[in-house]
């Protein structure tokens, strides 16, 4: 396992996130690919944490807490806003469907028309 | 020895009972808004007190240098704030306060019942503390910004009664007159700031007034003359400006007569006692630069005189007693001018000290008048001085002192003018002097008739109806009701035929200023020998004293002018002439139904429409100019060029928008999102690249 490694599991990840938020119509396919993205985020960020902690900071703080948790600490943030995001995804994605009877992504154009 | 907690106290006071009044009794005690009134005449009471013990001080030679402190700093200059009291000072502290409580006490019965008792309070109070600020002011800009200050509390006097379309326009005239002298005052405090290195080299600082002072003593004199030159009199012709503009000086006196829409004693306090004043305050406070300038001293002695001149005759045909006095300010004004462009300070501001006293005076007198008759008009006066004595005998005391009658105040502080004026000075040109003689000769016979018209039309003769008469003239039905909207004070009790004289807390203040007027001429200064213990040539050998480190002594001639008989009855029988020609015409017979000047026809319609000036100020400059030529090439370059320019940028993306733009924006959210990751990897690789 080397940082390369997981770098290229997490960009790999992020495109087909990416891929699946740009290219599907279904609402709701196009949240879980957002889910990738995050996840993607998430997976590097550890990686980074993992492999190249600040080093001066690294070494003051090993006796008490085994290492630097910033990436870690990130991770997770970054986990309960999504989870809150999905929530309030979700909700729109009801509001949506009860005013247009469809979740279809291609057919949410009334802002223009 | 008066500390310096006293010296700011005499500013402090007014200014407190400003705040209070503003604060806390006009939006929570206006039921008791005679609580305001007496708030600032027990406030002033106490400034006049610490002023007479600040005068009292420096007369007896304490050091008043109480140092400044520093206010803010902006690039290499200092600015500090602080107190100047030197003997000009003092005496204009006695003159501002004494005349301010005095006005106050009058106005508790004057304003009395007037919605906004509370609220013409608080202007006064705010007036009375700007205008001891300039006073105090040890700091051109500090003095700036009182100076100022002075004029905002005017502004909103005069347009005391604001719902008076008249005084609303006053109000503003004399805003926007007074502020283009103010650019006058502006640039030189602006030439100060370019200057402020040449002072620091020599360890003053440009806006101290007396470094100010010293930096105009010319080197030939052994001075530093920092100021010196052409700098130097344009610099005093810019204070000038401003001195000008305040003190209603030709060409920007127009102002004065329209300010009589505000309250009389406002214009008794402001008009004639104290802000007009400032300007020959502001003259005489940098006298010591003036001097050196041969050139801004001739403008200053010849504007003075012609204005003397000038406004004494337009003085001559005014129907409105307030606009008689304000007239006659104006030309008195013009005689301190004159005399300190003679160089005659201490002749200018002794006069200055009595003019106060006798012009407010007169200005309580017609307020007197108008509380009882509700006009202003004298046309609808006469006979006053049978249900009138108190005032009758009070404005005849004033008019002769403004004439010039011996003994009265005015006499001695005149004579004195025209002494020096004749004696001339050798700095200036010999006809400057003789120039400025004249016109002071040709007013004072103007001053004696139209001040004894005054009176004759007011007082004598058949009483010819007030308000009530007036109104019925001008086709409106005489409703008493309605009286109080278009006479000046509101008066609730106003009957035509129910004169009487004005309640004692109005008469006492006159009084007051009566003996001032008779007493504060040969008493305060005697002529020609010790009195009482008062040395002769008292104030203008102490104002003198006070200057005398910046003087040109040597240059010009400062000596004290012993009373000359000659020039005292020469002047006594120009004044009588004018008086016994206004007793001849108005006199004898009451009023008839013509003014008699009438007969003058064309000079007479020149005198009343006050040389067309007003017309050529409204019509040509402000209309034509200002309105049509200038504003009305903004407003074309605002519609065609700056419109234009808007109307043409929409009208090519109306028209060429559904070509290009309108296609990019699908509407589709993933449409966006692939240009925004697009845009993203783009700058990416943008970075990478590099």
């Amino acid at each position: 396992m080397s940082l390369e490694n997981m770098l290229i599991v997490g960009a790999i990840l992020f495109v087909i996130g990416l891929y699946g938020a740009l290219a599907r119509r279904n609402v709701l396919v196009v949240l879980m690919s957002i889910e990738l993205m995050f996840n993607a985020v998430n997976l590097t960020l550890v990686a980074f944490a993992k492999y190249v902690a600040p080093a001066g900071l690294a070494e003051d703080l090993t006796q008490n807490i085994g290492g630097v948790l910033t990436g870690q600490v990130f991770a997770i943030f970054i986990i309960t806003v999504a989870a809150a995001e999905i929530a309030l995804g979700l909700g729109i994605v009801f509001a949506m469907y009860r005013s247009t009877g469809s979740i279809d992504l291609s057919e949410a154009t009334q802002l223009r028309n | 020895m008066v500390g310096e907690l006293a010296v700011w106290g005499i500013f402090l006071l007014p200014l407190a009972s400003f705040v209070i009044i503003a604060v806390v009794i006009r939006p929570f005690l206006n039921r008791f808004s005679l609580l305001s009134g007496l708030l600032l005449i027990g406030a002033l009471a106490v400034a006049l007190w610490l002023s007479i013990d600040t005068l009292a001080s420096v007369v007896r030679g304490h050091e008043m240098d109480f140092g400044s402190r520093t206010w803010l700093q902006a690039g290499g200059a200092t600015i500090e704030i602080g107190l100047l009291v030197d003997p000009l000072t003092a005496i204009m502290l006695v003159v501002v306060t004494s005349v301010s409580l005095l006005v106050q006490i009058y106005s508790l019965g004057y304003m009395n019942g007037d919605p906004g008792f509370s609220r013409y309070y608080a202007y006064m109070a705010l007036f009375t503390a700007s205008m001891l600020g300039v006073v105090l002011a040890s700091n051109v800009i500090q003095l700036y910004a009182f100076w100022e200050l002075v004029g905002v509390s005017s502004y909103l006097l005069i347009g005391f009664w604001h719902e008076r379309p008249a005084a609303a326009a006053a109000a503003k005239k004399a805003f926007i007159v007074t502020r283009i002298g103010d650019v006058g005052f502006l640039i030189a405090i602006l030439y100060l700031f370019f200057q402020a290195d040449k002072f620091a080299a020599q360890g003053l600082n440009a806006f101290h007034i007396p470094d100010i002072w010293q930096a105009a003593q010319p080197v030939a004199l052994g001075g530093l003359g920092i100021l010196a030159g052409t700098g130097l009199t344009w610099f005093s012709l810019g204070i000038f400006a401003g001195a000008a503009g305040k003190s209603g000086q030709f060409p920007l006196h127009t102002w004065l007569p329209d300010a009589m829409e505000g309250p009389t004693p406002v214009s008794a306090l402001i008009h004639a006692a104290t802000m007009v004043a400032a300007g020959v305050f502001l003259v005489a406070r940098f006298y010591p630069v003036f001097q050196v300038s041969a050139q801004a001293m001739t403008v200053v002695a010849l504007i003075g005189a012609f204005t003397a001149l000038m406004a004494a005759t337009m003085g001559l045909v005014m129907n409105d007693i307030k606009r008689v006095m304000a007239y006659s300010t104006i030309s008195q004004l013009g005689y301190m001018m004159a005399a300190l462009g003679m160089g005659l300070y201490g002749a200018a501001i002794f006069h200055l000290f009595t003019h106060a006293a006798f012009k407010a005076l007169l200005f309580l007198g017609a307020g007197s008048v108008n509380h009882t008759t509700g006009t202003f008009n004298m046309r609808y006066m006469g006979g006053l001085r049978r249900q009138m004595p108190y005032t009758y005998w009070l404005v005849v005391i004033g008019g002769l002192s403004l004439v010039g009658i011996v003994p009265l105040a005015g006499f001695w502080s005149k004579d004195e003018i025209l002494l020096g004026a004749w004696n001339g000075n050798v700095l200036l040109e010999p006809w400057v002097g003789r120039a400025v003689v004249a016109g002071l000769l040709a007013g004072v016979a103007l001053t004696g008739f139209y001040t004894l018209r005054m009176i004759f039309m007011t007082f004598h003769g058949e009483y010819r109806g007030g308000i009530g008469q007036e109104m019925e003239d001008a086709g409106q039905p005489a409703v008493p009701a309605h009286a109080g909207q278009t006479g000046n004070a509101p008066r609730p009790d106003s009957g035509d035929t129910h004169l009487h004289e004005s309640p004692w807390v109005m008469v006492a203040p006159m009084l007051a200023l009566g003996i001032g007027a008779v007493l504060a001429g040969f008493l305060a200064n005697p002529q020609w020998f010790d009195l009482a213990g008062i040395p002769k040539h008292w104030i203008t050998e102490f104002l003198i004293h006070g200057m005398e480190s910046n003087l040109l002594v040597g240059v010009l001639h400062f000596g004290t002018l012993d009373f000359n008989p000659w020039m005292a009855l020469a002047s006594t029988a120009i004044a009588l002439a004018g008086v016994g020609v206004a007793y001849l015409l108005y006199g004898i017979r009451s009023l008839p139904g013509r003014d008699p000047l009438e007969r003058a026809g064309p000079v007479h319609r020149l005198l009343t429409q006050k040389y067309y000036l007003d017309a050529l100020y409204e019509g040509v400059a402000v209309r034509r100019i200002f309105y049509r030529a200038f504003a009305g090439s903004v407003d074309w370059l605002e519609r065609n060029l700056v419109d234009g320019a808007v109307d043409l940028l929409g009208w090519v993306f109306r028209n060429f928008g559904p070509l290009v733009l309108s296609r990019l924006q699908t509407g589709q959210v993933q449409t966006y999102g692939a240009v925004v990751a697009l845009g993203g990897l783009a700058i990416f690789l943008g970075f990478l690249l590099r």
